[in-house]
């Protein structure tokens, strides 16, 4: 509820045009951003095999036509997550673990339990926010 | 106030409460996201934790995702859900008319799956066996499979 009143107020201040892309953006199930050799992807939806089988394609594309290393999930809008989304993850890690690394940021308790069950927490890097993801990343280089 | 409520829960309690609800859908990843909402809505009656009712979401989601990848691999059909409400016992029935498992006891074990190429960890059965309390499958191959799944939920 109050996002969406956040995003009635900020599209207040742009034109027409601009207020649908707005609020088209709040429909979409995931949103990716590439910035260098990052790839941060926020999810909308939650992550079962619908939208594994979404996302899929469009991140590999996205991970060999840009050179992207370091993959951040954000898991900031969503709560659940199910054995779909470790195939993704888990597939996404076999792509890039030899030039870069995962991290998983704002999971919830009900997907760090998950994470936790299938032992993927031990091949991912765990972060507090997207923030933290990035301050993490910087260390690292 | 709090006596009364305690007591209340104790009526509550004592009589055979009993509820069921079914429902079908076709078997689309669309509704996988379906099923699970309906299945968390029908326990709330219960008072479940957030907990709980994660796991609920999570071994439905499971199961009907089997029915869809593996049960009708791609092709279309039918996918049963049945919810049974006895006391603080909660009972999901799933079932799919599709190919059933050759060898159920391999199906269910930890990583195992026979469409690695499609990115399935191999944790569904392994999930739903760690979420709920009791987990039984049954499979004939060309008729199709039932997960029967309980739930005991914590009475406060």
């Amino acid at each position: 509820m109050s996002t969406e009143n956040n995003n009635e107020n900020y599209s207040n201040h742009y034109t027409e045009r601009e207020q649908t892309k707005t609020e088209d953006m709040t429909h979409t199930d995931y949103i990716y951003m590439v910035s260098a050799t990052t790839l941060i992807i926020s999810m909308n939806a939650e992550l079962d095999h619908h939208l594994a089988d979404e996302m899929r394609e469009v991140i590999d594309e996205v991970i060999d036509h840009r050179g992207v290393k370091n993959i951040i999930f954000d898991f900031g809008r969503i709560g659940f997550m199910d054995s779909a989304g470790i195939g993704l993850i888990l597939g996404r890690y076999k792509k890039i673990r030899d030039i870069g690394t995962i991290y998983i940021a704002s999971a919830n308790q009900s997907i760090q339990r998950i994470l936790l069950i299938s032992g993927l927490h031990k091949i991912v890097t765990m972060c507090e926010d997207v923030t933290d993801a990035v301050r993490m990343m910087k260390g690292r280089r | 106030m709090m006596k009364q409520c305690e007591k209340y829960n104790k009526i509550e309690r004592d009589t055979d409460y009993q509820d069921e609800m079914e429902i079908l859908f076709d078997a689309k990843s669309e509704n996988e996201n379906f099923a699970r909402v309906v299945a968390a809505a029908f326990c709330t009656r219960c008072n479940p934790t957030m907990e709980e009712i994660s796991d609920i979401k999570t071994a439905v989601s499971e199961a009907v995702t089997n029915c869809i990848v593996h049960g009708y691999a791609g092709t279309t059909g039918k996918v049963h859900m049945h919810c049974f409400l006895e006391e603080h016992i909660l009972t999901i029935e799933i079932k799919d008319y599709g190919v059933g498992i050759d060898n159920v006891e391999r199906a269910m074990q930890p990583m195992y799956t026979s469409k690695p190429e499609l990115e399935r960890s191999g944790m569904g059965f392994s999930f739903m066996e760690a979420f709920m309390d009791e987990l039984q499958v049954i499979s004939k191959k060309n008729i199709g499979t039932t997960v029967i799944m309980k739930k005991r939920f914590c009475a406060e």
